[in-house]
C-alpha cells in the first residue's frame, strides 16, 4: 500500500534504485500483567477514572520501594524465545535518570547493560521471500504517567494535568538491527512482531491506543558504501500506516538533502500526521546524559534455566506455527493460513468453528470455514468496524451453517442471505434459516407446478430445446429459481425441467 | 558528670513494661510524664521536630486496654519516638528538610506499622540532619539538636533527635536510620546504645531514602537488652522491601546473658592511631581490657582498605540521593514554588529554596560522579573498592568473633565547629562508615566520659550476627553499669 505524497513519487524510485536505506525499529509494548511492574496496582487502565490506579508506589511516595513483578518477567522470556534471542542468567535493572513531569520518581527503573534477552531474529514474509531482521536486545521497563495539556478558557494559560494511572505499567522495550531496507519492510516487520506478542498473550499491541509504540532511526547511503550515514530518530508515529508514511517521507527527505549536496543533520523528527511530514524535535547537541546505575532497591535477578524451560513448555503456537499447521493439517492454500493467522481472535475463531464442527470433521469443514471467516466474514467485520472476538455470530453459529450447506438445506445463496442475519441479530444459523424460509425446496412434486409455469410463459424455450438448444433448459432452470425466489435446489429443478420438456419433445 | 539516678524518664523498656504489668502505672500516666518532659526539656534539647500529643495519649489508652485484657507485648504502652525519615501514615514527615515541610504520608513505614501493632505509643518525630546528611543535626532545615551532656555541642547525627530523647529520658526507645554511621556516632555521642543492623534485616519500606544500598534502620535504647527487645519488633522480611531478607529473624533476647568467655576479638588497628581523640583512643582500650578480664581473647586486626571507605562512601552515597531526591520537585508533593511562572522555572525554584546546602552538595556530587564519561572512573571504581572492602571485613571474620574500633573519633564537638568545614564534618564517620560500605551490623555500647562527655564502643560482626554483637555488648555493660548514667538536666 504505497501511500506516499504524490510529491515523492520520483524519489520512492531514486530512494530504491540510488539509495540504500538503513531502518532500525525500537519497538515499546506495554506488557499484559495483572498488576504493574513494581506494585500491586492493576495495570489496566481502560476506562479506569484517572489517578485511581496509584499507590505509594506507583505515586513515587517517599521511602516506597519497588518489588519485581515476575508475570512481567516471564513474559519477556517468552517473548524473547519466541525470538531466538538468549535469555540471560544473571540481569539486573538500572536507574535512568531524567526530569519530566510524566515521570513521577524522576528516574525510570529500566535495564541497560544486562538485559533480559539479547540476540536473536525475527522473521517475515514479503513479495513472496523471507526476510530476516536481527533482535539487538528485548528489556524490562516502566511506563510513565499520562499527561494532558490543557487551556484555561478563562485566561488563555496552558496547563497540563497528569494521571498516574499509566505510570509503573509493565513495558517492554525491543531493539531492532539496522537491517530494514525500505518502509514497507519496516511495516511487515512490525506487524509481524505484534503478531507474535498477540498470540503470545503477552501485548495487546494496539498502537492507536498507545500500547504498542514504535521509534525509528532512519538512514540512507548510496547503494553499494559500506558505510552508514547520518541517523535520524522518528517519533511520533501512531499507526502502522503512519509508520510506513513517516519512513518513506523521511527517506525521500534525506535523499532529497543528499542530492542537494548538503548533509542530514543528526536529529530527532517527529512524525506530524496531518501534515504528512517529519519536523525537527530536537538535535542531538542536547542528548540526555541518563546517567545509569545500577537500581540499588532491587537485588540482581537470576533467571534459572528451569524456569526458562518451563516458560518454553508452556508458550502458546506462534503465528508461523500454526500457519504451517494449517496447510499440513487442513490443506489450507497458503493465502489462507497466512490470513487466518495475522491475530490471534481470527485463528482461535477458525479453530473454534472446527472443534464445534465435531469430532473427526475438522479436515471436512476446514477449507469452507477458512472461506466464510476470510471473504463473507471479514468484509462484514470490516464494514462495521467490528472486531471477531466481539461479533455477533459465534463459531458454533459458523459451523452449524456450513453443515446447512453440507446438507443441502440450504443454498449458497441462502447462505449468504442468513449469514447477514445471524451477523446482525446474533441467531444461530437454524433459527434465521427457519425464520426466513430459506430452506432448499428438494421435493420434485412440489417444483413440478412452478416448471410448468415457466414453460408456460416461455414458449420460445420449448420451441428453442425442440430445435436442440441446449441453453434453453438451462434459461428454464433460470426463471423457475426466480419464481421460487432462490429456493430451489438447481439440481432437482434441472431434473423437472428436462423431464418436463421431454415430455413436450 | 551527674550520678546514678532511678528517675522515670529512665526506666529502661523492660523496667517499664514490667510497670505496666503489674499495674503499677498505666501507659497513660507514663505517656503523660514524657509529654510533660518533652515540653519542659525540648525547647532546649530540640530532639523533637513535632510531638503527637493527642495521638499518643489515645495509643497510651489503647495501650491500657491491651494490658487489662492480657494482649499486651513487651512494647505495649511504651513511648516512643521515630526519627523524622520514617514516614507515618496521617503525621508529618518532613526529613528536617523545607522541601518536606508540609508533607503528610498516606502511609506508614513497615518499622511504625510493625511498632504501632505492638502497641508502642509514637511521642513524636525526631530532629535529623536534612535528608539524613551530615554528623551533628547542625543541617536540619528547622533548629539543631542539643547534646543533654553540653547543650553548647552537638548530640551528632544525623539521627541527632533520637539519640537525644532516648538520652534526655524524653522518649523510651527511638528508631533511627544509618547510611554512615547516623545512629551509632550520636549514639556514643549521647551516651546511649544505638544498633545499625545487618543491611536487610530491617526493612526500609517507608524510610525516605538517602542512600537506599546504606540505609539501614535501627533502634536508640538505654540498655543492650532494650536494644534486643526493639529488634524483635522491628526485625524480618519485609516483602514491600525487596532487599530485605527473607530469613525469618532470631529472637534477640537469646542468649544475651550468655557471656563472652572465649570470645574473639580484633581490634581494628587503623581506628587506634592517627586521626583518633588519645583520650578516645585510651577509653576504648580500657573497654577492651574489660572485655579481655569477662573472658574474651584480643589481638590486633589490619582492614588496610578501611581508611579508603570514606571515599568509597563520597561516591555510592551521593550518587544514590541524586536519584533519590529527584522526586522532588514541588509538582506531586511537599513544598512547591507556585509564585515562579512555568514548570520549569517552578521546579528549580522549588528544589533552589527547598534543599539545604549540604543536600545540594551532596546532589551534585552525585549527578557530577555519574555523568556520561566519569561513571567508570568514580561510580564503578567506588563499586570495587567496596567489594575489596567487604572481603577484608569477611576475612578479618575468619580470624575473629567481633572487631572493635572507637565509634566516633572525638566526643561531642561544639555547635558550628565543623558545619562550614564539610570535609572536617565527613572525617566524623570515618570509624562507622565501612560498617556501611560491608553491609555488617555494627552497635555503640556507651564506654566511658572523656572531660564528661560520653564516648562509645564500636563492636562489629560479621553479616546476620546480631545476638553476637548484643551479647558483647550486654556483657560489657551489665560489667561496667555505664548505662546508669544520665545527663543532669
Ligand atoms: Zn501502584
Amino acid at each position: 500500500m504505497g501511500v506516499s505524497g504524490s510529491r515523492g513519487h520520483c524519489y520512492t524510485w531514486r530512494v530504491m534504485t540510488e539509495y540504500e536505506p538503513v531502518i532500525g525499529l525500537e519497538v515499546h509494548a506495554q506488557i499484559r500483567t495483572r498488576s504493574k511492574m513494581f506494585c500491586g496496582c492493576p495495570a489496566d487502565y481502560h476506562d479506569a477514572p484517572p489517578n485511581s490506579h496509584v499507590c505509594p508506589v506507583c505515586l513515587a511516595l517517599p521511602g516506597s520501594l519497588p518489588v519485581i513483578n515476575r508475570e512481567a518477567v516471564r513474559a519477556v522470556i517468552m517473548t524473547g524465545l519466541a525470538l531466538r534471542a538468549t535469555i540471560a542468567e544473571h540481569t539486573k535493572f538500572d536507574r535512568k535518570n531524567y526530569t519530566y513531569p510524566d515521570l513521577m520518581k524522576g528516574y525510570q527503573i529500566s535495564q541497560y547493560d544486562l538485559p533480559i534477552c539479547t540476540g536473536g531474529y525475527l522473521e517475515f514474509d514479503l513479495d513472496g521471500q523471507t526476510k530476516r531482521v536481527g533482535i539487538t536486545r528485548v528489556h524490562l521497563e516502566e511506563d510513565v504517567a499520562k499527561l494532558f495539556h490543557r487551556i484555561d478558557p478563562a485566561t488563555g494559560e496552558p496547563y497540563s494535568l497528569v494521571d498516574v494511572n499509566r505510570s509503573g505499567v509493565p513495558l517492554m522495550e525491543m531493539v531492532g538491527e539496522p537491517d530494514i531496507r525500505s518502509a514497507e519492510e519496516a511495516r511487515q516487520y512490525l506487524m509481524k512482531y505484534r503478531a507474535i506478542l498477540q498470540f503470545l498473550g503477552v501485548s495487546e499491541g494496539n498502537m492507536e491506543e498507545g500500547n504498542f509504540r514504535c521509534d525509528a532511526n532512519v538512514s540512507i547511503r548510496p547503494k553499494g558504501s559500506r558505510e552508514y550515514g547520518t541517523k535520524v530518530e522518528v517519533k511520533n508515529m501512531n499507526s502502522f500506516r503512519a509508520v510506513y508514511r513517516a519512513l518513506q517521507f523521511e527517506l525521500e527527505r534525506q535523499a532529497r538533502l543528499l542530492d542537494g549536496g548538503k548533509r542530514v543533520a543528526q536529529e530527532t523528527r517527529g512524525w506530524v500526521e496531518e501534515r504528512g511530514e517529519t519536523v525537527s524535535m530536537r538535535s542531538k547537541e542536547h542528548a540526555h546524559d541518563y546517567r545509569y546505575f545500577p537500581e540499588p532497591d532491587l537485588p540482581p535477578l537470576h533467571i534459572s534455566r528451569a524456569w526458562v524451560s518451563e516458560i518454553a513448555e508452556r508458550t502458546p503456537e506462534l503465528p508461523d506455527e500454526k500457519r504451517a499447521r494449517y496447510v499440513t493439517h487442513y490443506g489450507l492454500s497458503a493465502y489462507d493460513a497466512a490470513m487466518l493467522t495475522l491475530a490471534p481472535a481470527t485463528a482461535r475463531f477458525f479453530e473454534g468453528v472446527l472443534e464445534a464442527g465435531g469430532d473427526g470433521r475438522a479436515a471436512a469443514i476446514a477449507k469452507p470455514a477458512a472461506n466464510w471467516i476470510i471473504t463473507e466474514f471479514g468484509r462484514l467485520l470490516n464494514d462495521t468496524r467490528t472486531q471477531i472476538e466481539e461479533s455477533n455470530v459465534k463459531p458454533a453459529h459458523l459451523a452449524e451453517l456450513i453443515g446447512l450447506i453440507e446438507q443441502n438445506v440450504i443454498g449458497t445463496a441462502q447462505a449468504k442471505t442468513a449469514f447477514e442475519e445471524m451477523f446482525r441479530s446474533g441467531k444461530t444459523a437454524k433459527a434465521v434459516v427457519d425464520e426466513l424460509g430459506l430452506r432448499q425446496i428438494t421435493d420434485s412434486g412440489a417444483l413440478a407446478d412452478s416448471v410448468r409455469q415457466a414453460i408456460a410463459q416461455y414458449p420460445q424455450a420449448v420451441d428453442d430445446f425442440r430445435k436442440g438448444k441446449d441453453a434453453a433448459s438451462k434459461f428454464l432452470v433460470g426463471q423457475v429459481m426466480k419464481l421460487t425466489k432462490g429456493k430451489a435446489n438447481p439440481t432437482v429443478v434441472a431434473q423437472v425441467v428436462k423431464e418436463q420438456l421431454e415430455a413436450l419433445r | 558528670m551527674a550520678a546514678p539516678t532511678s528517675d522515670l524518664h529512665y526506666l529502661t523498656v523492660r523496667e517499664m513494661a514490667d510497670a505496666l504489668r503489674a499495674r503499677r502505672m498505666s501507659s497513660y500516666e507514663l505517656t503523660q510524664a514524657h509529654l510533660l518532659r518533652i515540653e519542659r526539656l525540648d525547647p532546649s534539647l530540640g530532639a523533637y521536630l513535632a510531638v503527637t500529643a493527642e495521638r499518643a495519649l489515645a495509643q497510651a489508652r489503647a495501650a491500657d486496654e491491651r494490658i487489662a485484657n492480657g494482649t499486651a507485648g513487651p512494647l505495649t504502652g511504651i513511648p516512643m519516638q521515630l526519627k523524622d525519615n520514617l514516614s507515618t501514615g496521617g503525621v508529618r514527615t518532613t526529613c528536617a528538610s523545607r522541601i518536606l515541610e508540609n508533607y503528610t504520608p498516606a502511609y506508614d513505614a513497615t518499622v511504625a506499622r510493625r511498632l504501632a501493632d505492638a502497641g508502642a505509643v509514637l511521642l513524636g518525630k525526631g530532629n535529623m540532619d536534612e535528608f539524613a546528611m551530615g554528623s551533628s543535626t547542625e543541617t536540619s532545615a528547622y533548629k539543631p539538636a542539643r547534646n543533654p551532656w553540653d547543650t553548647d555541642r552537638v548530640p551528632g547525627g544525623s539521627s541527632g533527635g533520637p539519640a537525644v530523647a532516648v538520652a534526655a529520658g524524653e522518649a523510651a526507645f527511638s528508631l533511627g536510620s544509618d547510611t554512615g554511621g547516623s545512629i551509632r556516632q550520636p549514639a556514643a555521642l549521647c551516651g546511649v546504645v544505638g544498633l545499625k543492623p545487618t543491611y536487610g534485616a530491617v526493612s526500609r519500606y517507608g524510610l525516605i531514602a538517602f542512600a537506599s544500598s546504606l540505609d539501614q534502620i535501627g533502634p536508640f535504647t538505654r540498655t543492650v537488652e532494650d536494644a534486643a527487645l526493639v529488634m524483635n519488633a522491628i526485625a524480618g522480611y519485609d516483602p514491600n522491601d525487596s532487599t530485605s531478607m527473607p530469613a525469618p529473624a532470631p529472637d534477640f533476647l537469646l542468649g544475651l546473658n550468655d557471656g563472652i568467655r572465649g570470645l574473639r576479638v580484633g581490634i581494628v588497628c587503623e581506628f587506634m592511631g592517627d586521626g583518633i581523640d588519645p583520650d578516645v583512643a585510651n577509653a576504648t582500650r580500657i573497654a577492651i581490657a574489660e572485655l579481655e578480664r569477662l573472658g574474651a581473647t584480643v589481638r590486633d586486626v589490619s582492614l588496610p582498605h578501611a581508611n579508603a571507605a570514606l571515599a568509597v562512601y563520597y561516591i555510592i552515597a551521593p550518587t544514590e540521593c541524586s536519584a533519590n531526591l529527584s522526586r522532588y520537585d514541588g509538582v506531586k508533593f511537599g513544598m512547591s514554588d507556585q509564585d515562579t511562572k512555568g514548570l520549569w522555572p517552578a521546579m528549580e525554584s522549588t528544589r533552589r529554596h527547598g534543599f539545604g546546602a549540604e543536600v545540594k552538595r551532596r546532589i551534585l556530587l552525585g549527578t557530577y560522579a555519574l555523568s556520561s564519561g566519569y561513571y567508570d572512573a568514580y561510580y564503578l571504581k567506588a563499586q570495587q573498592v567496596r567489594t575489596i572492602i567487604r572481603r577484608e571485613f569477611a576475612e578479618a571474620f575468619q580470624q575473629v568473633d567481633v572487631l572493635v574500633t572507637p565509634t566516633s573519633p572525638t566526643v561531642a564537638f561544639k555547635l558550628g565547629e565543623r558545619i562550614s568545614d564539610p570535609v572536617r564534618m565527613h572525617a566524623s564517620d570515618v570509624c562507622t562508615v565501612p560498617v556501611n560500605i560491608a553491609g555488617i551490623p555494627g552497635i555503640s555500647v556507651p564506654c566511658g566520659f572523656v572531660h564528661g562527655l560520653p564516648v562509645g564502643l564500636q563492636i562489629l560482626g560479621p553479616h546476620l550476627s546480631e545476638p553476637t554483637l548484643l551479647r558483647v555488648a550486654h556483657a560489657y555493660e551489665q560489667a561496667t553499669g555505664w548505662h546508669r548514667m544520665h545527663p543532669g538536666i
